[in-house]
């Protein structure tokens, strides 16, 4: 299963995530994917630079699924935090129940 | 409501420039996360799912006008346009930014509030009836003594570190709204032996993974020794509650692994040897400084039956039903309590947007002697209106979309925050909140139920007070699968009781279902005038098992 690494950004605390050209991005379909465990350690290694750097804060790995190439977090709670959203509106039901 | 003083303006200023040079030194390297995150939660700043999100102490859910327009503008200015009633009547904004925080605390301060206290281990805001100095069932305005217990308990160089954090809850009224038999320290204002007011003590009440209801420790005390009687027990707390166990931590543990009668031993010992007792307790002065703020208004008691009110109840059932559930009697007569649900289907049980806020904050302001409060189950009240305002009101409140007249009702759900925000929670309860009332939207059909309180926690630590609902519903995960347990019978009222797990858990879609099934039993099993408690007591388990689960 293949794997992005997550943090919130140290300054506002938003989701993000370490994008293909090493920055990190609001938006998971920019995700840089971990295939292996070295990988994915090596994602860790990076980010763990970040977090010295004081840009994100909260750093960890998360599973995703890949539908049609494009990335799919797994769990409830990663869709949630992918999804950035507010409840204050009707219907807004991005997850599913 | 009672203003700061000289010291309390220089004290919160001083907390303010504290924290912007902590915020400054994290930016700057100067401090890793590790050491940052003690101090922001000092300040009630958690890091959550989405963003930070800052939670603001509405002092026993009493606020001004002034006050809720601020907190209006701050949700507009630096979050998201709005913000998120708590049960522990706080504030929270879920969408802010460290950087805007020692800004925000600034804002704060303008108009005397402030994030100390409302995180970490330490003593939380104080829970209080929300009709304080209004109701008609009031022994004695229990505000002064919250107020007297906030500021003993504001970083009490003793008590700033304890095993968990603590909470109060008082209420001086007869019927207990205040959901008091559930916290640290329960107090209720009585009559004692010689006539004169005084506080029957609980204590080891409390939610979470473990619920206990508080256990009586003193029939009765007297006001003047309070102070030092909580102290005493505090202290109790401070030496023996378990520090190597987070679950484990809370004073209601202790009180039950030592019993009730041990540790009322070990705090009467306490109390008797303490040679402080005099510096410690309130001096009659310093006490009627503090009631002076907390003055009744000058009401002027007018009819108690108004004629546009009575003639807009026949023709206007919509109006009728939200006079009849959100409309409280007031003890001056021709006023009343109005409840403003914040609870329309559809919505976040306990969110307010920013132009709801300056709403209220007007109608407070026309309205209400420049009164608000915020109750425990989410949502805002209005103390002290005549009644002849009442249907100005109410058509400012329908424009606003807030009219909802379900207090009470089974639309008047409590919910936390859930998966939706929280770094804790395990499951989503926004969702199955918004199902519900979905479900039940039809204001009749909650009429024919009747008072029913039901609550959704999305984990175990149950800010949703999912122990205390007639029907509570508890988010847990399975297997990376949201799951649902209900649980029936529970009551924060003065008939207080921990709910009883009704069987194995639903899944988030069936939920909605579950509970039709439940009040479908209820309907079918009550007898004329048995309100769903009375039910439960009567008949118990089966019929319920039965319905959700099949014969067994």
């Amino acid at each position: 299963m293949p794997s992005v690494v997550t943090a919130n950004r140290l300054t506002d605390g938003i989701v993000v995530y370490l994008a293909t050209d090493g920055s990190w991005t609001e938006d998971i379909v920019h995700a840089r994917l971990a295939n292996t465990e070295e990988e994915t350690k090596a994602l860790e290694a990076e980010a763990a630079d970040a977090v010295k750097a004081r840009k994100v804060v909260a750093v960890y790995p998360t599973e995703v699924a890949l539908h049609d190439g494009a990335v799919d977090p797994l769990s409830v709670r990663e869709r949630i935090r992918a999804s950035h959203r507010t409840t204050l509106t009707e219907d807004w039901y991005d997850v599913p129940l | 409501m009672y203003h700061y003083d000289e010291f309390d303006h220089a004290f919160v200023r001083e907390r303010v420039a504290q924290f912007r040079d902590q915020v400054d030194r994290r930016l700057a390297g100067q401090l890793t996360e590790d050491e940052f995150r003690p101090l922001r939660l000092r300040n009630g700043l958690y890091l959550q799912l989405h963003a930070y999100m800052l939670r603001i102490a509405i002092p026993y859910g009493v606020l001004s006008p002034r006050q809720l327009r601020q907190l209006s503008m701050i949700g507009r200015k630096w979050d998201r346009g709005y913000g998120h009633f708590t049960t522990r009547t706080n504030l929270q904004y879920h969408w802010i930014k460290l950087v805007d925080v020692p800004d925000i605390l600034s804002a704060l301060a303008d108009v005397e509030m402030h994030c100390i206290q409302t995180s970490g281990n330490s003593f939380r805001n104080v829970t209080a009836d929300p009709f304080a100095g209004a109701a008609v069932d009031e022994l004695e305005d229990p505000r002064p003594w919250c107020e007297v217990i906030r500021q003993w308990s504001t970083v009490h160089p003793e008590f700033s570190w304890l095993p968990r954090k603590f909470k109060f809850a008082i209420t001086g009224a007869a019927e207990d709204r205040a959901a008091v038999p559930f916290h640290d320290i329960g107090l209720k204002i009585v009559k004692g032996p010689n006539s004169e007011n005084g506080f029957r003590v609980f204590v080891g009440g409390g939610m979470g993974r473990t619920p206990y209801l508080g256990l009586e420790i003193r029939p009765f005390l007297e006001k003047r020794h309070l102070l030092s009687y909580i102290e005493s027990i505090l202290r109790v707390y401070n030496l023996y509650g378990r520090r190597d166990n987070l679950n484990k931590a809370r004073i209601k543990i202790l009180v039950n692994q030592l019993g009730i009668d041990k540790f009322r031993e070990e705090v009467e010992a306490d109390w008797a040897a303490s040679p402080r007792k005099d510096t410690i307790d309130l001096p009659e002065s310093e006490l009627l400084r503090i009631q002076s703020y907390f003055a009744p208004p000058d009401l002027v008691p007018g009819p108690i039956v108004d004629e546009k009110v009575e003639q807009r109840r026949i023709i206007d059932p919509v109006f009728a039903n939200w006079l009849k559930n959100n409309v409280r009697p007031h003890r001056v007569p021709g006023h009343c309590i109005v409840v403003i649900a914040l609870k329309q289907p559809g919505r976040t049980p306990g969110d307010a947007s920013s132009e709801e806020m300056e709403l209220v904050a007007d109608l407070a302001e026309r309205y209400s002697r420049n009164e608000l409060r915020v109750n425990y189950t989410q949502n805002l009240v209005l103390p002290h209106v005549a009644r002849a305002d009442l249907v100005t009101i109410y058509d400012e409140l329908v424009r606003a979309g807030l009219a909802v007249g379900n207090n009470d009702l089974l639309g008047d759900m409590i919910c936390c925050p859930g998966l939706d925000y929280c770094n804790l929670a395990n499951a989503r309860s926004i969702p199955i909140a918004k199902e519900i009332a979905k479900r039940f939207e039809d204001p009749k059909h909650q009429e024919l139920i009747g008072p029913l309180r039901l609550n959704i926690s999305g984990c175990i630590n149950a800010c949703g007070h999912h122990h205390a609902g007639n029907i509570g519903i508890l988010g847990v995960d399975k297997k990376g699968t949201e799951l649902y347990q209900i649980s029936l019978g529970g009551s924060p009222k003065d008939d207080a009781a921990i709910g009883t797990i009704i069987g194995p858990g639903f899944r988030a879609e069936a939920v909605p279902q579950a509970i039709d099934t439940i009040i479908e039993t209820y309907l079918a099993n009550r007898t004329d005038g048995e309100d769903f408690l009375a039910m439960w007591r009567r008949v118990g388990s089966a019929p319920f098992k039965e319905a959700l689960y099949g014969a067994v």
